[in-house]
Formats: structure tokens, sequence, C-alpha cells
């Protein structure tokens, strides 16, 4: 058995993150897992840049954002094993994994942090008819064909969801010579960045069609092409809008999920809005000296706001390996009227550091009023010229305001300006 | 004169711009935008467009068949497609480290093409 002060889960930008800052503040003795066979997480295959521009202030690419967190790591003597899958946290921390050199690996950690990411939502959570042809895949499978792998997977695409990721890859196809026919979005707005929208679909004249979906592929070996109908208000494809595409290739974007199978093995309690494990201000899941940071705790836009978050966790993390962190009663945080969720779900009334509460609007916002209050008492009031659910929003709350609050919840809340 | 409509990505707000071009095709007027930073993105939208790039390069004898690579600054926008066939010509030896030039002064642009990964 081995014996580690920290083990994280993950060696992406979280995973790199959260041990950084542990070690920062005086852990010694830190373990990263990693499945993958390098560091760098997902930012390895996406080659685009855009990355960094809140945390280094220069726009860089994924895998060099990665790489200067991965030359960091490397000059401490933070311990890696990638190849390495975890298989089980026990009740008393011990985490089980295996990889090929040490076979199984039995590991007793005072401190975890998770920071497995997210997955795609794959085809088969959508109700698609048609057969199973290829040429049908994640727009992050596609990403690792072409960045990682070198070839390309089709030459006419339609891409189904306006995810970041489903953009992106419309101008990388772009860029190497495919056709991309169209994208389809089911919902009246684009999920992804606006930035995207423009840099990506607008510039190359492909075609975002809003409140449309893919309703049948065609081909039995190969996908031949796609029928695609507008859809009404519920979602719902209205007959007589179907239209046929020809393509030889359907990417998905249509939403990520974070990866949790082992923080629900562990017991780890679940936020139903954002899939991921319900945490403190200092990133700490209801199950003591686990932590949660990335996009296994929410879904992010921007990886900067994954470091910020995962950084947290780490500090979080070195607190409770001290002795120092605070336990006793929270307050609850919740969104309400537009707001869909709010992480962290709970503040400790003893913290000891301002709190940021992150989250997401169910729907396009213009010229509103960003409301947070604790019972009647209004702690700030802000207004928003716009909202959108594709772009992550955050609020500060200072440390006195949170130790000057006598109610048990804060809500944040939308209301008309 | 001639009018574009164009959406700023300056911020998140996303403002509606529109501008207007004299038969010189100079700004004549920038209206939608809410802050200086629209204004002056409505300009060089106008004038000279461009974008950074993205791709990459093949690798013989690395770990990978591939290494990603970008434009050193932002290029011409309408010189992607021309660039995109200058990177599809070039492979590399391994190893290949992060910030290696690939391409000198793509198409006399004035901007290299750098690699952004390690590949050994």
């Amino acid at each position: 058995m081995l014996n580690y002060d920290l083990v994280v889960v993950g060696g992406g930008p979280a995973g790199m993150a959260a041990a950084l800052k542990a070690r920062e503040e005086g852990v010694e003795k830190i373990l990263i897992l990693e499945r993958a066979d390098t560091l760098g997480g997902i930012l390895e295959q996406c080659i685009h840049t855009g990355f960094g521009l809140h945390y280094f202030g220069e726009e860089l690419s994924g895998p060099e954002y990665a790489g200067r967190f991965m030359k960091q790591v490397y000059d401490t003597d933070i311990d890696i094993k990638t190849d390495t899958m975890v298989l089980d946290i026990s009740d008393d921390n011990t985490v089980t994994a295996c990889n090929k050199f040490d076979g199984l690996l039995t590991i007793k950690a005072t401190a975890i942090v998770l920071a497995m990411g997210c997955r795609e939502r794959p085809r088969g959570a959508l109700s698609i008819a048609g057969c199973r042809a290829s040429g049908i895949m994640t727009a992050g499978t596609a990403q690792k064909y072409v960045n990682i792998d070198g070839y390309m997977p089709g030459k006419t695409v339609v891409i189904l969801g306006s995810g970041d990721i489903g953009l992106i890859m419309a101008r990388r196809m772009t860029l190497e010579g495919a056709k991309v026919k169209a994208v389809c979005e089911l919902m009246p707005y684009s999920g992804g960045l606006t930035r995207n929208i423009v840099q990506c679909l607008e510039d190359f004249g492909i075609p975002l069609r809003l409140s449309c979906t893919v309703v049948k592929t065609h081909g039995r070996d190969r996908l031949e092409g796609v029928t695609v109908a507008n859809v009404d208000e519920n979602l719902k494809p209205i007959p007589g809008t179907e239209e046929y595409i020809p393509c030889d290739t359907l990417m998905l974007s249509v939403g990520l999920i974070p990866e949790n199978e082992l923080s629900l093995n562990a017991g780890i309690k679940l936020d139903r809005i954002t899939n991921g494990p319900t945490v403190d201000e200092y990133r700490e899941t209801e199950r003591r000296g686990i932590f949660a940071c990335g996009n296994v705790l929410q879904v992010h836009d921007l990886v900067d706001y994954v470091t910020e978050e995962s950084q947290i966790a780490g500090e979080g993390a070195a607190k409770f390996i001290k002795g120092e962190k605070k336990t006793g009663e929270f307050i609850s945080t919740e969104g309400t009227n537009g707001v869909r969720y709010i992480v962290p779900q709970r503040i400790n009334r003893e913290t000891d550091k301002d709190v940021k509460l992150y989250f997401r609007v169910g729907q396009v916002f213009k010229n509103v009023k960003l409301v947070v209050k604790c019972g009647d008492e209004v702690i700030m009031s802000r207004n928003k010229k716009k909202m959108t659910p594709g772009e992550m929003e955050n609020v500060l709350i200072k440390l006195d305001t949170v130790k000057s609050l006598s109610g048990d919840k804060i809500t944040v809340t939308v209301e008309e300006a | 004169m001639t009018k574009r409509e164009m959406i700023c990505v300056s911020c998140p707000i996303g403002c509606a711009i529109t501008v207007e071009l004299n038969d010189a095709n100079e700004v004549v007027s920038v209206t939608g935008n809410t802050c200086p930073r629209g204004d002056k993105y409505a300009r060089q939208e106008c004038t000279h467009p461009e974008r950074m790039l993205t791709s990459t390069v093949k690798v013989e004898g690395g770990r990978l068949p591939v290494v990603p690579v970008k434009s050193a600054s932002p290029l011409p926008k309408e010189m992607l497609f021309d660039c995109m066939k200058e990177i599809n010509k070039v492979t590399l030896t391994a190893p290949v480290r992060i910030g290696d030039t690939v391409i000198h002064d793509i198409l006399s642009t004035g901007i290299d093409i750098i690699a952004t990964n390690d590949v050994f």
C-alpha cells in the first residue's frame, strides 16, 4: 500500500492546477493519477487558440496552456502515474487503481481531489432513427482523429448541436478541405460562445440553423445523408419541414456530461442540474476530505475558470490535510427564476475568504437585473445587458457579507430591470 | 454607399453593429456598438480583418503522426486557405519542440508558423 497526503484523480488542467496549488500551500506527498498516456487532458486535442486570455493575459492554444502547467508539475516532486485507471475510492479514502507497470495499486490518501473531467453525450442519448452507419461520431472524437491521429474522418459534414466543440470542428474541417453543409441547433439560440459563431461559422459561410434537428440518418455501412427538420416551441419536429442533406459525416456536439461514476460509487451526492458533486466554497464534496473541480464538477466554457476553481479545491485540500479546514454550519445557495444552478451549493458560515458563486442561466436574457438575496435581504443587485446559457456567469460575495448573513440560504435570481 | 452588419466579439454581450462604407470601401459610420472596443473591432473587420490560424503538420519518427501549429500572430483573413496549403506541404522529423519555427515568414506575411506542442 502506498501512502500520500493528496491523491488527484485526473491530470488535465483541473488536476494539475489543484495539485500545484496544494503543493504551494505546503502539502508534501502528492500523486496525480491519469488515465491517458500524458498529462494535459482534453487540451492536448484543442489546438485552436483562445485559452489563457483571463489567466495568462495572452491567447494560447490548448497544448500550450496545458504545457505551462505540465512544466510546473515536472519542476516539482509531485508524483505522476499515467496510463493508470482509478477503479474505486473506499470509505477510508483508499484509492484502488491499476496500470500495466504496477498491476493493482492501493493508495491510502488523506485527501482526494476528483478531476476526471467530462465526456460528450453520445448518439445513443438522442433518439435519431437510422442504422449504425460509420461516419456518425461526437465532435470531440472527430477532433481527436484530425488533431492527434492526423486523419480526416469525412469530406461532407453536418453538425448537430452548436456547442463550442462542434463550432470549432466546423472551422477545422473546412480549413482541411471538407465541406460543412450546416450546423443544426435544436434550441432557438446557440449554446456556443459568440466568438465561435462568428469566427468558425460566419467566416466560412457555414449556415447555423436554429430550432432544427436531425430526425433520421441514411446509409447502412457508411453515412449517406441526414434528414433534418425544424422543431416547434416544444422542440418536436414539425411535419412537412423535413429536408434531406447528403453527407458522409454527422458530428454531434450536443452536450457534455461530468464523468462521475467514481464519485457515485464513493457515495458522493450529485447536483441534479450540474451532474457534478454538491460542494462547499472550497469544493469539498459531502464526503469529508474529497474535493472536486473542473468539468467533473460543472461543465465550463473557459479553461481559465477551471484553473481558478481547481486552485480553490487544491487550497481546500491543503487546509483539510493540515487540519485547518472549518466544519460547522452551512448557508445553502440556490438559483431561481432563470438561474439554473449555483456552484458552490453551500458556504461555510465560518469561512475565511470571499466566495464567488458560479452559475448559468436557462435562457437568453437582455437588460435584466441580477439579484442576490439572503431571505428578504438584498445582498447585491447588478444590471446585466445580456446573459446566455452558453456563458458561465459569476458574482462575488465578500467575506464580510458572508459573516453578516443571518439567513440560511442565498438565492440568485433574474428580475426585470 | 454600402452597409455591413456584424456581431462584435470583443465581449460576451455581442452587440449587433452596422457599418456604413463609401464606394472606396472606407468606413463612414459605425452604429449599434455600446463601447469603444466595438468601434475598433468593426473598423478592423471592414478594413483588414485578421485571424489566428491553427492546424497540424505531419511528423515522421515521433510518438504522434502530427504536431499542432499556430500562426505566431493573426494573419490576413483572406490568406487563411493559401496558408493552409503551405502548412500541408510540410513534413517534420521528430523531435519537434513547443515554440519551434515550422515555416518562417509564411507567404511573405512576416508571420511565422510555430509548433504548439512537443512531439518526441
